[in-house]
């Protein structure tokens, strides 16, 4: 007990420490694929660490929905990263439904930025809003849709409800029984999972954090006004989120290891898929706004397949 | 109980008073008068009540029976833990509805208004409302209910000089007489197998109905009970009643009105079931009912420009969430599933409180918001937060619990229910699995959509700058008139933070409403315990990152210390000098949606644009129209009344012909009567 308990802490400060690197690996991946040397990975440390050192600019237009909303974002996501089973020990948070817990975290935080975003009055900031709005609305029912299949799995392998219902146990590990039954859902269910890390993280194909013009971004476009310690927490949150997408996936993937060997695993994949997403980012194009609806879609119709899969034995 | 009956007593008493005020000529001091009795004594009867009902032990069962001059029926009365529950927000929020309705009618003009009226049928409102949960007796209940369905068609009609609102308290009424009907036929047909009245010995009487009559019950209860619930696609009145309602009206018909619906579903089904011959179907169709609900009213809120009527289609919404939980754990009552049973209806009965709770601190706000600016479409709104920054807080904390969100009381009932569709694959049969979970996702759906939605309501209207002279002269209101305003909040707060102590009142509840047999009783137990675990575990969470968000505002004032915190205007990518005019706007936000959604939406877009080469003035209209009203009811009334009209020829007002009826009526009758 008391082992599995330092695990998951560690596991979490190594998110916590970890999570602004992400995005200089994914920078550093793009950067090699076009030929640059690119900025540094600690970039985003340095970045963090300006910004802290900074005063801020804050819109007349603005009331404390806009102070505040950055720190509601980053708590949000905070808590609902603690709630993941970090490293083969599941979480002291862990209770029955903790993952509707989580999703509606996400949920909150995105609904503060958004409101932060309308408060400065700029229609850019407004666009940005309303698309995130409607992105995220479309990527609720796909992130339950999926999460159901592997209750159902957990269900079905005889787990009782209180049980089934709880992200430890639908991310503590699969032990390899489960693979080798023959359970071809569970190779959907990553793919979902990783186009909703894309999604909820504004990465391409849905956006892209590094266009020059305002009318096509979605997430930056809302942050626009934010300076300095605000902007460090903002930029702090969008890298926890994107640590708790990417560990999502590694829970499916870990097999059923022992504490330590699979947090170091998890670790590992958390790394791997960041280089993963700096690669799609490479490769691909954004899709044009009115497309992305198609793409939830594809996603919605591969879990609901896995689902069906799921529930015909 | 007999603190309840003098709430009762002291409800007629203020009513009869506000009867004697109505007819006296109406100068400012009757308007004064009936002002202050109305509210004051509205309110002292709700606090009464809530005492009555915090007073007696929760889970008792009380009734008393009183002296009643009818031949049939009884004035038998009762409480229960079910009564209870569906009473706390008729008086809770009647009693806020009646304080915040005194204040801001102050305002009113005395001569264009009887306000002694008005306060009446609050009254009576209240009165009707109270008796229809507690009644024990068929004929009492259906008086009390038409009581409860009148008095609301002189609330709405409080502005009568207005066309409009004369046209949507006659759709109401309209639409809670047909609902009745329906009811009536419910209670005569009950009648007919049983030969009781009494809603106490009905049930074991109905062992003996045939499996057709007892569909034919089941219909019709969903048919009246649904209409006054505002279920698809009866709910054409609320969308128009509600924004027509001065808003402690529009408040506490939304919060704690439309409630009656579903306490008439919960007990009627309560009744049918009890003989154990409840049908699966009853819950499926129930369950489906729900979810199109949801998510029809879900997408209509998300087409409103007007603030009120967004708010009357989210409360379908909610209805629509509601009736899922109740279909759901009767799925799970029928096919012997404890966890789904008990979860489901004791979810749909948390979310009733709480949908009480801020859908009425939300018709309040916009009703502060109307009487500030003078109108509530959020295309003329926005910046009413520096103007009224404490309506824009109570208005945050109504949003982001009727989005759901997990520090509020929204999050506790939605869990619950998911908690039951979640359950789903421990049902047999995979079309069973499959139901379940399909519902989840749809209800998945419908709450990303309504965090979309509060973002829309609430940032166009309270954020940002003004976007007309509505909110440019927008007039502060100060606390003395808001006070009102932090209960429900507090509501909110105190719902999500507290929420194991709300669901231990709503699981009583939901025992009065399905009694499950000792093996189910037994599963329900343990799934009990586990949700109260759960729901203690997201109020723990709630509260450390309540803490966590005020460290991090203290650690970022703690570093902007001494450092400059500059006023600059929004940066607008370089061009400084747009106007206000140019924000987005509600259309505009809810445009990406549109282009998905836009059909069933039922949006109609007028465009006017000038083609030439130096384009003039255009033109640009959104609306979204009540389909079902234009294409289906309207038609249908239409042909009923032209059916009406083709009777006529028959009624011309010339007496010779009217005796010749009679004279053709009693041969016919004569004919007949020799033939037989």
């Amino acid at each position: 007990m008391s082992q599995s308990l330092v695990v998951y802490f560690v596991q979490l400060c190594l998110a916590l420490l970890l999570a602004p690197l992400l995005p200089g690996i994914i920078n550093r991946v793009k950067a090699i694929f076009a030929g640059r040397h690119g900025k540094p990975l600690l970039q985003t440390y340095y970045d963090l660490a300006k910004l802290l050192r900074k005063g801020e600019a804050l819109s007349q237009t603005t009331t404390w929905v806009f102070t505040l909303a950055p720190a509601i974002a980053l708590v949000a996501t905070l808590c609902a990263l603690a709630l993941l089973p970090l490293g083969g020990s599941s979480s002291p948070l862990a209770f029955t439904g903790d993952f509707v817990l989580a999703a509606y975290l996400l949920a909150l935080g995105r609904f503060a930025t958004m409101l932060s975003a309308l408060d400065t009055g700029s229609s850019f900031e407004g666009m940005g809003a309303s698309r995130e709005a409607t992105f995220a609305a479309l990527a609720e029912p796909v992130l339950f849709l999926t999460l159901m299949v592997l209750t159902s799995l957990s269900l079905n392998a005889g787990l009782d409800t209180e049980h089934a219902l709880s992200l430890s146990a639908l991310f503590g590990g699969q032990s390899a029984d489960t693979w080798l039954g023959g359970k071809i859902e569970l190779l959907l269910v990553p793919v979902v999972f990783f186009i909703l890390l894309l999604v909820e993280n504004c990465r391409i194909p849905v956006d892209d954090p590094n266009t020059h013009l305002e009318l096509t971004m979605i997430h930056e476009v809302m942050v626009l006004d934010h300076s300095g310690p605000n902007l460090a927490i903002i930029v702090y949150g969008t890298a926890l989120k994107l640590w708790f997408f990417a560990a999502l996936i590694a829970g499916l993937m870990t097999p059923d290891l022992s504490p330590w060997p699979q947090a170091a695993l998890r670790t590992g994949i958390v790394l791997l898929l960041s280089v993963l997403v700096g690669v799609t980012e490479s490769v691909m194009a954004r899709l044009r706004m009115q497309r992305v609806p198609a793409l939830l879609g594809g996603a919605a119709a591969m879990s609901a397949l896995a689902l069906i899969l799921s529930q015909m034995r | 109980m007999t603190l309840f009956l003098w709430t009762l007593c002291l409800l007629v008493a203020g009513a009869s008073l506000c009867a004697i005020l109505a007819v006296c000529p109406s100068v400012s001091a009757t308007a004064r008068a009936a002002n202050l009795i109305g509210a004051l004594g509205s309110a002292t009867a709700c606090l009464l009540g809530l005492v009555a009902l915090v007073c007696s032990p929760w889970n008792a069962s009380l009734s008393v029976h009183l002296p009643w001059g009818l031949p049939v029926g009884a004035c038998a009365l009762g409480l229960d833990a079910l009564s209870r529950l569906f009473l706390l927000p008729v008086f809770g929020l009647g009693f806020v509805c009646a304080v915040s309705g005194g204040l801001s009618l102050r305002h009113e003009r005395p001569e264009m208004h009887n306000f002694g009226a008005h306060w009446l049928f609050y009254f009576l409102l209240l009165l009707g409302l109270a008796l229809v949960m507690t009644s024990r007796d068929a004929v009492l209940f259906m008086l009390a209910w038409e009581l409860m369905s009148l008095a609301p068609f002189f609330l709405i009609d409080f502005n009568d000089g207005d066309s409009k609102v004369r046209d949507a308290s006659w759709v109401y009424l309209t639409a809670a007489h047909l609902g009745a009907v329906a009811l009536m036929a419910f209670f005569v047909l009950l009648w007919q197998t049983t030969g009781q009245t009494s809603l106490d010995n009905v049930g074991p009487a109905l062992s003996q109905a045939t499996p057709g009559l007892q569909a034919a019950l089941f219909v019709l209860c969903v048919l009246g009970f649904g209409a006054k619930a505002g279920l698809a696609p009866l709910h054409i009145w609320l969308p128009e009643a509600h924004p027509a309602a001065p808003s402690h009206v529009s408040a506490l018909l939304s919060g704690a009105m439309i409630n009656a619906g579903l306490y008439g579903i919960v007990r009627s089904l309560g009744l049918l079931s009890q003989a154990g011959n409840a049908q699966e179907w009853w819950g499926w169709s129930l369950l489906f009912l729900g979810l199109g609900t949801g998510v029809m009213g879900i997408l209509k809120a998300t087409a409103q420009s007007n603030l009120k009527r967004l708010l009357a289609y989210s409360s379908v919404e909610n209805m629509g969430l509601m009736t899922m939980g109740l279909g759901v754990g009767y799925i799970g009552h029928i096919c012997g599933n404890g966890w789904i049973a008990v979860m489901g209806v004791s979810g749909a009965l948390l979310h009733m409180c709480n949908h009480a709770a801020f859908k009425g601190l939300l018709f309040l706000c916009a009703g502060e918001v109307l009487h500030a600016c003078g109108t509530v479409r959020m295309g003329q709104l926005g910046g009413v937060q520096k103007k009224m920054p404490l309506v824009g807080i109570a208005f945050a904390i109504g949003a982001a619990s009727i989005a759901c969100l997990p520090p509020c009381n929204g999050f506790a009932g939605e869990l619950l229910i998911a908690f039951s569709l979640l359950d789903g694959p421990s049902l047999n049969g995979v079309e069973r699995q499959m139901g379940l979970l399909v519902s989840f996702a749809g209800m998945a759906c419908i709450s990303g959509l309504a965090a979309a939605l509060y973002a829309k309501a609430y940032g166009i209207t309270f954020l940002g700058q003004p976007r007309s002279g509505f909110a440019v002269n927008a007039h502060p209101a100060t606390w003395r008139t808001l006070w009102p305003l932090s209960l429900p909040a507090a509501v909110c707060l105190a719902g999500g933070l507290a929420a194991p102590a709300f669901f231990k009142l709503a699981v009583s509840a939901a025992h009065c409403a399905l009694p499950l047999s000792d093996v189910l009783s037994a599963q329900g137990h343990n799934a009990l315990r586990q949700a109260e675990h759960s729901l203690t575990v997201v109020s723990c969470v709630g509260c450390v990152g309540i803490a966590l968000v005020v460290a991090i505002l203290f650690i970022r004032k703690i570093l902007l210390r001494g450092r400059r915190v500059k006023a600059v205007p929004t940066w607008s990518c370089g061009f400084q000098a747009a106007s206000p005019r140019v924000q987005y706007t509600d259309a505009a936000f809810s445009e990406p949606m549109a282009r998905i959604f836009g059909r069933a939406m039922g949006l109609k877009v007028d465009v006017h644009q000038d083609v030439q080469l130096f384009p003039q003035d255009g033109f640009l209209a959104i609306m979204a129209p009540d389909r079902l009203r234009t294409k289906l009811f309207t038609p249908l009334f239409q042909a009923v009344e032209s059916l009406c009209n083709a009777c006529k020829i028959m009624q011309h007002g010339k007496i010779h012909l009217y005796i010749l009826y009679m004279l053709a009526t009693v041969v016919g009758l004569l004919i007949w009567g020799l033939r037989v």
